[in-house]
């Protein structure tokens, strides 16, 4: 329910629905764009960005809470550990298992490797059931890959890298049916037609849904048929380091068991690095629609390895996240509100951004309305937002619109007596996605030999800017690639012996730049929310 | 601003602790010293990793909800639920046939079931659960597979059947089936494919990557926008 002090605002937002409707808000150009982001977007505050002094990218500019992670010390000291006793001995270990994961342990199984997958909280709790709007395929008859390409290209600023982009858009509609071959419901017509909706900044309908719980959908399809495959898996065991061979080739990876503590040992052939993204860093001090573990630690870890990073320092800000009520601040609220109609307006119940244009221009749109303008809401715990006009949907489209097709937002909003179908959600940006990450091929390879990656702890597809529905796409594309390749790279490889030389050349390297002292240990595996009060003793996590 | 609400009494474990109005169960274990390793994943409301069980001081009754997303209220017993192990059948989804016995076959204790409803109670997404029980029962996959979908697969139905019926599962197998062998085929889904890779759009992308930067941003602001809202939505 809304403090009564908000009902003169939602009465405007009411008041000016109809008028609204056949109201057009005009397309940015591209000057007007390029503006906009320089003003407004966070990735532009330059005090909020560091120069790495050690490691593969040193130089680069990234966030200062990232920058601490990479440059952080290891959790284990690399001479209590002999990597060459282990735990557990296999051809492929992925690390992490969302949706990236889930794909290349599927296709690594069946080529024939020996599988073994570890995972932080339990198997498939990641970002992707998270994942509502839907998946990228270009697959209608007025829509082709090379338009899905020109519109990945625009939405990351055409800094995104080419070939990876060539990759993603050719392979969508495979995907897309490799996923309903296992089973996966899709949203379609009696006549078997995709229900497909536009996103912002598609040109195209392109959004293959399953209602607005699509990502929900595919991972619980993806883990019951690792279950089926009968793949081996560990869940609350997050990787703390890679291991090398004295050849420079990935061995494997040291393991915690979070609960008891104790380091586990896993040989491997090759690793594939689907540990996800970084939202719980709560970058420039952002609420975030991530899951309890995005916490970078892939991007540490290979890192650390030697493996080269890039964007790391562009991050997607969602502009739609959740401020009221302060139970749900800063989840996600999807992008398929606005891609079904709903506009985004202010205080007066004005528009003030196309509200399909990508997700940076938008998000900074929110921040200038907000900031500048001085035309957002305020909420009783101090956040300021502006009305997403939820109720729109059900006009445009017809009554009943809402219930079917975001039941997810209905019921999350019941919760709290607020009902979108006939109210208005407040909304702010909110840390939603790492643009950037580890660089990799179109096969998912790094540049360290055996070791592959794919889905959001990777970075180069999407450029500076994601678009809606490339995220889940890109988990399937490349995670199926790297699991490939990474199985057949398990087969032909030579193994040299295992050893933790490379972390202590790392701590070396830290204490040569004279920042070991002043950093923290990475990988951070889970960020700490306990309140602290006096008189607490509590050991440093 | 969560220092200055008012301070409600919640039971931890049976410990009494002051908590501010407005936090969630996740927030409240937080607050009160808990530092969540199991019981807590997407923090959204869609992984199922935090469902809970609780009651009032003076109201045995137990309700159930996700952590992540019910709100505290004065004289809430809390507790964590620990692991819960569950029956899950094993199966080649390309060997299945889509029908009602072959659900039955791979889950046979749906037959056990009394209607006693406490599944559909148990349900923090507010699902019929007892309902698609009896469609499975009578091989309505289809009616399985609409009246499920919205399943976090959080396991309390399973948790708390007294028949030892695993609902959250047999769904998922009906659901599975259901997208595998019991929609239309997309015909312009399978056209494309066979286009992709006869190479149609080879020469398409190629010249795109080959566009300098500057004739390539003028084709992407130029481009046409098919408009959001379809010709024939129903």
């Amino acid at each position: 329910m809304y403090p009564a002090y908000l009902e003169e605002s939602i009465h405007l937002v009411e008041d000016t629905r109809v008028r609204r409707l056949l109201e057009t808000m005009p397309s940015l150009d591209e000057m007007g764009k390029n503006a906009l982001l320089k003003l407004y977007h966070p990735d532009y505050i330059e005090a909020s960005m560091r120069q790495l002094q050690a490691g593969v990218n040193k130089g680069d500019s990234t966030p200062v809470e990232l920058a601490d992670l990479l440059e952080g010390n290891s959790r284990i000291n690399p001479d209590t550990i002999d990597p060459s006793k282990p735990d557990h001995n296999v051809d492929v270990l992925v690390i992490g298992c969302g949706g990236a994961g889930a794909s290349a342990a599927l296709l690594a199984n069946e080529e024939g490797a020996r599988v073994l997958i570890t995972t932080k909280l339990r198997m498939g709790d990641a970002n992707t059931v998270g994942a509502q709007a839907g998946t990228q395929a270009a697959d209608r008859p007025n829509d082709s890959p090379a338009i899905h390409y020109l519109d990945t290209m625009g939405g990351g600023h055409f800094d995104n890298i080419p070939e990876l982009v060539e990759v993603l858009v050719r392979d969508a509609p495979s995907v897309i049916k490799w996923l309903e071959q296992l089973g996966v419901n899709w949203d379609k017509a009696p006549d078997g037609t995709m229900h497909e909706l536009s996103g912002g900044g598609t040109s195209r309908r392109r959004l293959h849904s399953a209602r607005d719980y699509t990502g929900l959908e595919e991972m619980r399809v993806l883990r019951d048929e690792l279950r089926n495959k009968k793949i081996d898996y560990l869940e609350f065991a997050p990787a703390v380091e890679l291991i090398l061979d004295d050849r420079g080739q990935i061995a494997g990876a040291v393991l915690i068991n979070l609960e008891t503590e104790e380091l586990v040992i896993v040989r491997a052939r090759a690793v594939v690095m689907t540990t996800g993204g970084i939202g719980r860093l709560h970058i420039q001090g952002f609420p975030t629609t991530n899951h309890y573990g995005a916490t970078a630690d892939g991007l540490v870890l290979a890192y650390r390895a030697g493996a080269e990073l890039v964007f790391i320092d562009t991050m997607q800000y969602h502009p739609t996240g959740a401020i009221y009520p302060l139970q749900i601040l800063g989840q996600l609220v999807t992008e398929k509100v606005r891609t079904l109609g709903a506009q985004l307006v202010n205080i007066s119940g004005e528009q003030f951004v196309m509200s399909l244009e990508p997700r940076d221009i938008v998000a900074s749109a929110i921040i200038r309305e907000c900031r500048e303008r001085q035309l957002g809401i305020g909420t009783p715990t101090g956040e300021t937002g502006v009305w997403l006009d939820s109720p729109m949907i059900d006009m445009i489209r017809g009554e009943g619109t809402i219930a079917r097709e975001l039941p997810a937002m209905v019921r999350q909003f019941r919760r709290h007596d607020i009902d979108i179908t006939r109210q208005p959600i407040l909304v702010y940006p909110t840390l939603h996605y790492q643009n950037g990450g580890i660089k990799i091929d179109t096969e998912g390879a790094t540049n360290v030999p055996g070791l592959y990656a794919a889905g959001e702890c990777t970075g180069g597809v999407h450029g500076r800017n994601r678009l809606i529905g490339n995220s889940t796409l890109e988990l399937f594309v490349f995670g199926r690639r790297a699991g490939r390749v990474a199985a057949q790279y398990a087969k032909a490889v030579k193994r040299g012996s295992p050893t933790m030389e490379h972390v202590r050349r790392w701590q070396q390297e830290l204490a040569k730049v004279g920042v070991a002292g002043q950093r923290p240990v990475s990988p951070r595996l889970l960020p700490d929310y306990v309140r602290r009060t006096h008189g607490q003793a509590r050991q440093a996590a | 601003m969560a220092e200055q609400a008012r301070l409600i009494d919640i039971y931890i474990m049976g410990r009494r602790c002051q908590v501010p109005e407005g936090l969630t169960i996740l927030t409240a274990l937080e607050y009160c010293g808990y530092r969540m390793i199991r019981g807590c994943g997407c923090r959204a409301g869609f992984c199922g990793a935090c469902a809970t069980i609780y009651n009032f001081k003076n109201d045995p009754q137990l309700r159930y909800d996700l952590a992540c997303q019910k709100t505290v209220e004065p004289d809430m017993y809390l507790v964590q639920v620990p692991f819960f192990p569950a029956v899950k059948a094993l199966y080649d989804l390309e060997k299945l046939e889509a029908t009602g016995g072959k659900v039955l076959s791979l889950y046979p204790d749906l037959v056990k079931c009394f209607g006693c409803n406490t599944c559909t109670k148990t349900c923090p997404q507010e699902l019929e659960v007892m309902w698609f029980v009896s469609d499975a029962l009578r091989g309505d996959i289809r009616e399985v597979a609409d009246k499920s979908f919205d399943c976090l697969m959080c396991g309390l139905c399973a948790a708390r059947c007294p028949q030892g019926l695993v609902p959250y599962n047999m769904a998922l197998l009906c659901r599975r089936l259901y997208g595998r062998y019991l929609t239309p085929v997309s015909e312009h889904l399978e056209e494309r494919i066979t286009e992709i890779e006869a190479g149609k759009f080879d020469a398409d992308i190629e010249e795109l990557k080959k566009t300098a930067e500057k004739e390539l941003r003028r084709k992407y602001t130029e481009r046409d926008m098919e408009p959001a809202l379809e010709q024939h939505w129903e």
